[in-house]
């Protein structure tokens, strides 16, 4: 036995040591400087792939003796965040520039992930183009700018006119509150029980999608919030919490929102998007401003007659109080690697990759709400689709996620509680106290406060 | 006892390190971001303490018992045995027909198995409608059954390997003792119980430890068809140590998670030792 184990031992520290330095023969020389780029690519996100692939060609050409690596990592949210964490957690695979999800940017700053920029972005001109939101989303707890937005986005109600108009509901839809909501819908069901008259996510499933684009604009619509900004504590126990998730119980009980099994398949907003929306066979969901990315010439589930068949509205607050809609926002940025080797290098590329022609042409294909106030100016802009002036409206009324570190099990939490509710295994009182506890099992006591 | 080492030795040898950095990082507050993802602290035992009284983890000890039982030790395992059995009478094609259909489930990427899984039992999948085009209305096995769907993929995508394994043993038995059987009137159960089994007893404990051991780690099969849901009702401990570790990038409360599953895949072991020992008094 002894024979082979020792054989495989010696195979592998083999293995090892040509691996290492085959790796280190790639370390940069003087002159031949490499950048490492990561970032997201998927079958209906090419966008970004599209940038980076123009601002290599471009920078390489302009730099002499730099090569610019371009690792995409073909992956949902989710996973592309996790799989940056790990790339991020070692010095030796970490990025020089990487496409960063804005509620990460708190606790990836806290891991000491990202670079400070401060200093770099006095000095560049285009800086002040972007508007005061979207320099407050690359802002770590120190008060420093940690990441440059890429672009922002906002939610609100998709409503396919046909739909609307054959239950008799006269377009353009505006709901005061939420009891317009299920009056509209109960209409709708009336009118064609074969319909999923408004649907809005619940469950794990969905993950940050469930929140982000149904229980927030619930939430935040309330006298209740989800935390404290200035106390920086967990709300537990508001009446805002409970209503929330009585109203999603209604939907789902009343057969207005898809079925329990079918809100919980990872998969449910394709068939939104590349189904039930266009066919018809849906009234209206809550999506965020992104939505006609899907539908436009190039996008995942092309339908030319979306310009014409869809109408969006605000979400409105319970009972119609101030400020009268409810939309949240998140987006994403690129950030510079605390670890980069050429940081200075880094950050020029991170700039040009972000110049005005490249922000304009991700901004129109990407569906995004621009950020710098000079592409926000451009025809190009404001054509790109029927929705964008609505959809960047809806700026005034928006909220953006606490990203605290704690945040991701919070809003698992509220996943849970979401899920919970849709599928009858507990009542909203019951879910809400479950996640009472959740929250403060999770942050301690003295993080939580009761309102 | 013999025959069991080597595969032992060879997973020890190949699982060793990341075994013990996982148990190690299991003491620790490592994260995946925030504070402590460079600088981890030292926690003790704080995070079996919170094990302990986390719901959801005595549910995910559970269901990972019962997924090893129902699709390793009996789905798998005795499948692969009754095939191969069957085999060794069939006629020639048949037999290399059936061959290649069960072993092709096998020597697809896992990923790949597990979408043809998703796809055979998703509402609108292939199994409903076959139900529907015979007039039987199918289920959301997905959805109501999460175990039953998982643990049936399961044996249909790894009972190609016992079935091998088996077939191989079923070869080495000598015929002549089974005809001497046959001669003194032995039945077929008779033959099956008191000499077949007896004479690949080595290779019964071999694979029941192999297929266990696969099993406890099974995570893309479940992962893609259920992603542990609806409601954790198919979350098992791999499962659940991924979504700890990476989803909510708490590494050290995840490998906390993992450091059981490698107990309970020891126990398992033991018991197979154990029981191949005792046989051999």
């Amino acid at each position: 036995m002894h024979r082979p184990a020792k054989f495989l031992v010696a195979l592998f520290c083999a293995t090892a040591l040509v691996a290492t330095s085959a790796c280190s023969a790639e370390q940069p020389a003087a002159e031949n400087k490499t950048l490492k780029i990561v970032y997201q690519k998927t079958d209906s996100f090419t966008a970004l792939d599209t940038l980076f692939k123009d601002a290599k060609k471009d920078f390489e050409a302009a730099n002499q003796g730099t090569t610019v690596d371009l690792q995409p990592i073909e992956a949902n949210d989710d996973d592309y965040g996790t799989k940056l964490s790990l790339a991020l957690r070692s010095a030796e695979t970490a990025p020089d520039v990487f496409y960063e999800d804005t509620f990460k940017v708190r606790s990836d700053v806290d891991a000491g992930y990202l670079l400070k920029l401060d200093g770099y972005l006095e000095k560049w001109s285009d800086w002040k183009l972007y508007n005061e939101a979207a320099k407050a989303a690359g802002t770590g707890d120190d008060g420093g700018i940690y990441a440059v937005p890429l672009g922002t986005d906002t939610r609100a109600i998709w409503y396919n006119k046909t739909v609307l108009q054959k239950a008799g509901i006269t377009v353009p839809w505006q709901p005061r509150n939420w009891d317009e909501i299920l009056e509209a819908a109960r209409k709708m069901k009336a009118a064609d029980p074969s319909l999923v008259p408004f649907n809005m996510y619940a469950g794990k499933a969905t993950g940050e999608g469930t929140v982000m684009q149904s229980f927030y604009e619930l939430l935040y619509g309330t006298d209740s919030e989800l935390y404290d900004q200035q106390e920086k504590k967990w709300v537990v126990g508001s009446q805002g919490f409970k209503d929330s998730l009585t109203f999603l119980k209604t939907l789902y009980d009343e057969g207005l929102a898809v079925t329990p099994a079918e809100a919980l398949d990872a998969n449910v907003w394709k068939k939104v998007f590349g189904e039930w929306l266009p066919k018809g066979k849906m009234g209206a969901t809550v999506e965020g401003s992104y939505t006609p990315s899907f539908w436009q010439k190039g996008g995942n589930y092309e339908w030319a007659g979306y310009a014409d068949d869809m109408g969006v509205a605000k979400f409105p607050t319970q009972r119609g109080q101030e400020p009268g809609g409810v939309s949240m926002s998140g987006g994403w940025t690129l950030a510079v690697g605390a670890d980069s080797k050429n940081p200075d290098l880094a950050f020029k590329f991170l700039s040009e990759a972000l110049s005005k022609k490249n922000s304009l042409a991700f901004t129109v294909s990407g569906s995004q709400i621009a950020v710098r106030t000079d592409v926000a100016a451009e025809p190009e802009y404001l054509a790109a689709n029927p929705f964008v002036k609505d959809v960047s409206e809806l700026v005034s009324v928006t909220h953006y996620r606490p990203a605290t570190a704690d945040y991701p099990r919070i809003s698992a939490a509220v996943q849970v509680a979401t899920e919970a509710v849709i599928t009858g295994a507990l009542s909203p009182q019951e879910a809400a106290a479950q996640y009472d506890k959740t929250v403060k099992d999770l942050v301690g006591d003295a993080k939580v406060v009761q309102k | 006892m013999l025959p069991v080492v080597p595969s032992v030795l060879l997973i020890l040898l190949f699982l060793a390190a990341p075994i013990l950095w996982s148990f190690h990082a299991s003491f620790t507050n490592a994260a995946l971001t925030g504070r402590n993802a460079r600088n981890p602290a030292w926690t003790g035992v704080e995070n079996y303490v919170r094990l302990l009284g986390d719901s959801a983890f005595p549910a995910a000890v559970v269901l990972t018992v019962v997924f090893v039982a129902a699709s390793a030790v009996v789905g798998q395992n005795m499948l692969g045995l009754l095939i191969a059995g069957l085999m060794t009478r069939a006629r020639r094609p048949v037999a290399a027909v059936v061959g290649t259909a069960v072993v092709a489930a096998w020597v697809l990427p896992e990923i790949v198995a597990a979408f043809a899984a998703y796809a055979y039992f998703s509402k609108d999948g292939t199994l409903n409608q076959v139900l529907g085009g015979a007039g039987m209305a199918g289920a959301d096995w997905l959805y109501a059954y999460p175990m039953v769907a998982v643990v049936l993929a399961n044996i249909w995508r790894g009972t190609a390997f016992s079935m091998l394994v088996y077939r191989a043993a079923l070869a080495d038995v000598p015929q002549d003792i089974s005809e001497a059987a046959l001669m003194d009137g032995a039945a077929g159960w008779q033959r099956l119980v008191f000499i077949t089994l007896p004479l690949i007893r080595s290779s019964i404990a071999t694979n029941l430890m192999l297929v266990t051991l696969q099993t406890l780690a099974v995570f893309t099969l479940i992962w893609v068809m259920t992603a542990g849901g609806p409601s954790n009702a198919s979350t098992t401990l791999p499962v659940l140590a991924y979504q700890e570790a990476f989803k909510f990038g708490d590494i050290g409360y995840g490998t906390a998670i993992a450091s059981v599953l490698i107990v309970l895949g020891l126990v398992f072991g033991i018991a197979y030792v154990r029981l191949l020992r005792g046989d051999k008094r």
